[in-house]
């Protein structure tokens, strides 16, 4: 062989392009078929989902505190155990450890995941922490774990009423919790991301929604206030085995909400604890003849329109009236009475005869303006206006019964907040949840004057002669009107049901507080306000005056003990 | 004209070196931040989890409650209280007196 034989062999030309052309043919192919996936959103989603990820980042829902910074609630992280049945793929001992971990029957993890069409089920909300870590070690495919928020109220049942609830998505439903809703509410924010191939997160690719946290509320609660009242009612109602009580503290120049409080309640931490009956804010949204704390009302517009002045005397014998076909009456006949007496010591009659010589549109427009029968719009869902029906409907029987309480509710809210009259000289300011940064703007509804004579009258309540001895606080001078009132039940009056009332305010010479107490149905044998209420008022006024260092405005040691005066009020509107 | 191409070569093959390298190095910042991102997060919650305790530690039922029974405190009556008021002599029924400060 030589070397030339082999370079002698020609091949034909075609064969080598027809090669080439093979080659090309194949190449083009390919990138044929690469352009024509690029396409496929198949794939496109699965490429994806490899690297890319929606990560939720959820944020707290807003803190409730007082108006010191307190915390009255406020949400911790929990987390909750969640499975797509769709992707869920469990082996029976992975199922059996779930199971355990959860504590929950092995058939209903099964029941649960058992629609395969649903992305997304519950598995068991807000367990413990440990748990929740165990769960997730586990790594079973399609189980996850999801961060979710419980709220705390670490003040148990005390402030329970005003805060209310939020249900197990964290929304308000009741009280505050529901009312502040969008303030308080977060947002879950959502955005998209790269995931490296330890799953750490290596870019934001966008913002799908901003995550917004809670806005934090402050409410006018002071809790050392909400405190004393609160278990200064509780004993109360206890001692006096009532059905229910409420009590409020308003700051008597700025018409905050210092303190409220009703029982029965639950323990917003306890759901299992709440029922029809607990779960009432009584004090807000429940309205009851108010008696006898209305009537400085009455006398206050007479003396405003110069028909009496606290010296004019009225005569109350024989302690009986008859107005029309009904009568009004008087425990005792007291004679001659002063107007300031027949508040002191609370004269049905006197009162009456005072509110009949007015015109009756003068009558509505004080009580109307006081704030009775209109919501105090403080704020708090289902609250409560009140029945004050027009003058132009009235009979005479029904505006002497008016006058000292009767034929006309309201809640212990509007009650309390109508004192606000007398402490301020006459504004009736707005009442608030909310802490109030600046001074508050109240309406004049009557003069200086007429508030100031008004206020030595309910002075004279718990002096000797008065209704409520026990409503007096050591150091300070006290003013306030007792009330008890038959209890009006299915449209007639109930012969042994009261409802025994107490509202007043101290220090008398530069008023701080007001406190209004009402208890109902008192059945330990007290029933009279001065008798179960006002050791209420006294306590919870003493502790609450001390806390807030007010000066006393009156030589300590000035309580008198003298027996109170036989009430003249207890009495019933006439149907 | 070649010596051209390499240089160009060279630089082009720097550049997309050093857009690696940068590329790099965001994300590993990106995981920093990330991180620190969670922490602030843990100890937000830990900061609630401490708020919550505390809260249930300075409940008021629960310090009158020691106060009481463990410290056999007691409350001052008003007589066994002297108010020192600012700027006014002591004249207790005065209607005037200020606020405490």
């Amino acid at each position: 062989m030589t070397p030339h034989s082999a370079s002698n062999i020609t091949l034909s030309a075609w064969r080598s392009r027809f090669l080439l052309g093979l080659l090309l043919l194949g190449f083009f192919g390919l990138v044929g078929r690469a352009a024509y996936l690029q396409g496929n959103d198949f794939l496109q989603k699965e490429g994806k989902s490899r690297y890319s990820r929606i990560v939720e980042t959820s944020e707290r829902r807003g803190m409730i505190t007082d108006r010191r910074g307190e915390v009255l609630a406020i949400s911790t992280p929990v987390a909750s155990v969640c499975a797509d049945p769709r992707k869920m793929e469990a082996s029976k001992e992975q199922l059996e450890n779930l199971a355990v971990l959860l504590k929950m029957d092995i058939t209903e993890i099964q029941a649960r995941v058992s629609d395969k069409r649903r992305g997304f089920v519950y598995l068991k909300r807000r367990v413990l922490p440990e748990a929740a870590e165990s769960v997730a070690k586990m790594s079973v495919p399609g189980v996850f774990l999801k961060n979710e928020f419980q709220r705390f109220y670490p003040t148990k049942e005390m402030a329970a009423h005003v805060l209310g609830l939020t249900d197990i998505d964290d929304r308000g439903q009741e009280g505050v919790e529901r009312e502040w809703q969008e303030k308080l509410a977060s947002e879950l924010g959502k955005r998209r991301v790269i995931r490296d191939r330890k799953g750490q997160i290596v870019e934001d690719v966008e913002k799908i929604r901003a995550a917004r946290q809670g806005q934090d509320l402050v409410l006018s609660l002071d809790s050392g206030i909400q405190y004393l009242a609160h278990s200064g009612l509780k004993d109360a109602v206890e001692k006096n085995k009532a059905k229910a009580g409420s009590i409020v503290v308003l700051d008597a120049q700025t018409g905050e909400v210092l303190g409220l409080s009703n029982l029965p309640v639950y323990n917003p931490n306890r759901r299992t604890t709440i029922n029809d009956t607990n779960i009432r804010n009584r004090a807000l949204i429940d309205t009851f003849e108010p008696g006898s704390t209305l009537k400085p009302f009455a006398v206050a517009v007479a003396m405003e329109v110069g028909q009496v002045n606290p010296d004019t005397v009225v005569q109350t014998a024989p302690g009986t009236l008859r107005v029309g076909r009904a009568t009004i009456r008087d425990v005792q006949d007291k004679g001659e009475l002063t107007v300031a007496q027949i508040i002191q010591e609370s004269s049905n009659v006197g009162t009456a005869k005072i509110a009949l010589a007015l015109p009756a549109q003068t009558l509505w427009e004080m009580l109307s303006r006081s704030g009775f029968g209109m919501p105090a719009d403080i704020g708090f869902p289902g609250e409560a206006k009140g029945a004050l029906r027009p003058y132009k409907t009235w009979r005479p029987i029904e505006q002497a019964t008016m006058s000292y309480g009767h034929g006309i509710s309201a809640s212990l809210l509007q009650l309390a907040r109508a004192y606000t009259l007398f402490t301020t000289g006459g504004e009736l300011k707005p009442v608030s949840l909310l802490k109030q940064n600046s001074p508050t703007m109240g309406q004049q509804v009557i003069s200086r004057a007429t508030a100031l004579a008004m206020s030595n009258m309910l002075e004279l309540a718990t002096q000797p002669g008065g209704t409520a001895p026990l409503a007096q606080v050591n150091g300070y001078r006290v003013a306030g009107k007792t009330g008890t009132a038959h209890k009006l039940i299915d449209g007639s009056y109930a012969k042994d049901r009261y409802i025994s009332s107490f509202i007043g305010y101290a220090p008398a010479s530069n008023p701080r507080l007001i406190i209004a107490v009402m208890l109902d149905e008192p059945s330990a044998g007290q029933y009279f306000g001065g008798a179960v209420a006002a050791p209420v008022f006294s306590r919870v006024m003493t502790g609450a005056l001390r806390m807030l260092n007010v000066p006393h405005d009156a030589p300590a040691n000035n309580i008198v003990l003298f027996p109170a005066t036989p009430e003249v009020e207890i009495e019933e509107g006439i149907l | 004209m070649a010596k051209l191409n390499i240089v160009l070569v060279l630089i082009l093959i720097a550049s997309a070196l050093s857009v690696v390298t940068s590329q790099h190095k965001a994300r590993s910042l990106f995981v920093a931040l990330e991180n620190e991102q969670e922490t602030a997060r843990q100890l937000e919650v830990k900061w609630g989890k401490l708020q919550l305790e505390q809260s249930t530690l300075a409940m008021h039922g629960r310090i009158e409650q020691i106060a009481r029974v463990k410290l056999n405190m007691k409350v001052p009556t008003a007589s066994r209280v002297q108010i020192v008021t600012l700027n006014h002599p002591a004249d207790g029924s005065d209607s005037e007196s200020v606020r405490k400060p």
